[in-house]
């Protein structure tokens, strides 16, 4: 079907500065293609049902709008933690910054390198994922990832790997615009765990492959950045073969916009997958969570658990879908959005959808916004607890299920203590 | 302790007292216990003490040791030594029992300008005062009364008064929905909290409480006001005859 001619234009006027990264030949097809994509799909406007919530005019204009650089003036997410550590100065690795990627298990190389060799098993899975993941809803700002991405890391976990990966984005450009696209490819067996850090860049477009091989295990946990006026838009795509585990878990404060979407889909059986987020947002955030989970095979456990803590005009937005096909008989699907609102100028916009055509499962979904519970604060205050301090517990056992999705328990107490912040940072005074 | 003047009070939204004058005090080291029929206003009287939200003021004062309690935010009544064991006691997911304690207990100590109690001293005193109410130490990790039966959660209650040990602790309706051996368990714990510089009033509906927590001083409230002031033999006289003749009789 052809395209409107307003959003051909719309698209055409995006991509006119576009230019697309050299690579071995296999690359400069996918990429090609991938621009083949987001042209037969058009950028997305306002008035597409999947952008209802958000607007996404900020990122079709052709440069990135300014974002003032922030200075946390606190030790980053993650400092604590044994890991390894691949810095990105506005979306280009800083190797000086950076360890030495080297780590038992794992095979860590810069995108630049691996898309100029002939690596079989990141040429099977670039754009591949992503390209798989315009069906039934079309994704056009991950297609243009593909196409445009300069810079990221291909991770192939061949055992289980002992320290995790660490991508910390360092935002020193006040207009930045960057692509990043990262691949992870966990051998059968092999486990691996990502975490991002950082605010990237003015504008941030990131895409990430996640193919996890049977019984193999992926776990991430991002934190994104305190910078305000960034914009973003991520996808992670991945695809989970049998005995597989999938665990992805997002933080989010601040931002005036961000988009992330998840979109996986199970091949192999009694494979798990847990998609969780916190977003805890005030003034002019805008955060949306779009996941898509399409269960295509026997026995597998899929949960999405997004929490969102509001304030002063803030919305939050979730679409989440949970596709059964024919087949995918004991599917174990849950889903659950929440958002509390510390005030009545916040907004909430939800969207759950359950699309099933097997007989045998047990899916649900539920999705509710409301405010603090006042019988639950003065208990606290008759306890001795000052207002504020009682919300702010109140408001960390509201986001208490989404943060009990992260395992490793350093990463869920540092997890913690940022949101202990922010709402030090953001009471009401 | 507690001097409680002329009160009244309304329900914010109506333009009706429930409180209709209060005059009560109760002095340091004895147990007072208020006793009444449905709608006197005795669990209102425990609200308002606390600083409950919905109510207002309409006249007259509530003095905590000389100090205005009607004007304290309900966090600073507490830090002040005044503690409401609530009738129905609220579950809070996602909050640890254990949690909620320290964080109550070093924010009074804070408040009164004392020193924070370490984690380990602070083990070391719940699980004791646990032990003495069979609080055990399943019930400590969970959620704040989340999954409680009735017995439990006035147990826990008794728990924070004994881990806060507030001067003036005001029962209200602690026995409901508890059987004897409950009860019993219960007023234990506050028995074991008398002491010279503390003082207790108990809302109750029933004497029954009162065989286990012997009180000094027995009031009856009826339609907003104590109507009647007597000694422990008052609320046997209400066991055996009910209110109604205690009630012909002041009207």
């Amino acid at each position: 079907m052809a395209l409107p001619e307003a959003r051909i234009d719309a698209t055409e006027a995006r991509l006119a500065g576009v230019s697309l990264p050299k690579g071995a030949a296999w690359a400069a097809k996918a990429r090609e293609a991938a621009l083949a994509r987001v042209r037969a799909m058009g950028l997305p406007t306002r008035r597409d049902e999947y952008w209802k919530f958000t607007r996404p005019d900020d990122l079709l204009l052709p440069e990135a709008p300014a974002a003032a650089l922030f200075d946390p003036n606190e030790k980053p997410v993650f400092s604590e933690i044994d890991r390894v550590k691949l810095v990105f100065r506005d979306g280009v690795f800083d190797p000086a910054a950076s360890d030495d990627p080297v780590e038992a298990g794992l095979e860590i190389a810069r995108l630049a390198e691996v898309t100029e060799m002939d690596v079989h098993w990141a040429s099977g899975l670039y754009g591949v994922l992503e390209a798989e993941g315009h069906d039934p809803v079309p994704r056009p700002f991950a297609a243009l990832n593909t196409a445009t991405a300069t810079d990221g890391v291909a991770i192939r976990a061949t055992a289980k790997a002992r320290r995790p990966v660490s991508l910390v984005y360092l935002h020193e450009n006040e207009t930045s615009d960057v692509a990043m696209h990262f691949l992870v490819k966990v051998e059968a067996g092999a486990e691996v765990t990502v975490l991002e850090n950082g605010p990237a860049a003015a504008r941030f477009n990131k895409v990430m492959e996640v193919d996890v091989a049977d019984g193999g295990t992926f776990h991430h946990i991002r934190t994104q950045g305190r910078d305000h006026e960034r914009r973003a838009v991520t996808h992670i795509f991945a695809r989970l073969g049998e005995g597989s585990i999938f665990k992805s878990f997002t933080m989010t404060a601040n931002g005036i916009l961000t988009r992330n979407e998840a979109v996986v889909t199970f091949t192999g059986d009694n494979a798990v997958a847990h998609i969780a987020g916190a977003a805890l947002g005030d003034g002019d955030f805008h955060h949306d969570d779009t996941v898509f989970v399409t269960h295509d095979a026997v026995a597998c456990e899929s949960r999405q658990v997004f929490k969102k803590v509001l304030r002063n005009g803030a919305v939050g937005t979730f679409q989440g879908k949970i596709l059964v096909r024919q087949g995918a008989q004991k599917t174990d699907g849950y889903q659950i959005s929440q958002a509390l609102l510390l005030d009545e100028d916040a907004q909430f916009l939800a969207k759950p959808e359950l699309e099933i055509y097997a007989d045998d499962v047990a899916c649900s979904h539920g999705s509710t916004s409301g405010a603090i519970d006042e019988t639950a604060l003065f208990y606290l205050r008759s306890r001795g607890l000052p207002r504020a301090e009682a919300q702010d517990l109140l408001v960390l056992a509201f986001l208490a299920e989404a943060i009990e999705e992260i395992d490793d328990e350093a990463i869920a107490a540092d997890i913690l203590s940022r949101l202990e912040g922010w709402l030090s940072r953001h009471r009401k005074g | 302790m507690l001097e409680i003047k002329n009160l009244h009070v309304k329900l914010e939204e109506e333009d009706k007292d429930i409180l209709k004058g209060v005059d009560l005090t109760v002095e340091a080291g004895k147990v007072h216990a208020i006793m009444g029929p449905n709608g006197s206003g005795k669990s209102t009287l425990s609200y308002v003490l606390s600083g409950r939200d919905g109510y207002e003021v309409t006249e007259g004062s509530a003095t905590l040791e000389g100090a205005d309690v009607l004007e304290m935010e309900p966090e600073e009544r507490a830090a002040a030594g005044l503690f409401l064991a609530f009738q129905y006691p609220v579950e809070i997911p996602g909050v640890g029992n254990m949690t909620f304690l320290r964080t109550a207990l070093n924010a009074q100590r804070k408040a009164r300008g004392e020193e924070e109690v370490s984690a380990a001293d602070f083990l070391k005193l719940v699980r004791e005062k646990a032990k003495a109410l069979k609080i055990d130490a399943d019930m400590l990790k969970r959620p704040v009364n989340v999954g409680f039966s009735g017995g439990e959660k006035k147990r826990n209650e008794i728990l924070q008064m004994a881990m806060l040990e507030p001067k003036m602790c005001i029962l209200d309706e602690t026995d409901s929905g508890l059987d004897v051996d409950a009860m019993k368990l219960v007023a234990e714990g506050v028995n074991a909290l008398r002491a010279e510089g503390r003082a207790f009033l108990v809302i109750t509906h029933y004497q029954r409480l009162l065989d286990h927590i012997a009180p000094d001083v027995v009031h009856i409230m009826a339609d907003g006001r104590i109507v009647k002031t007597g000694g422990p033999d008052l609320a046997l006289e209400v066991e055996n005859n009910g209110y109604g003749d205690i009630l012909a009789e002041v009207v």
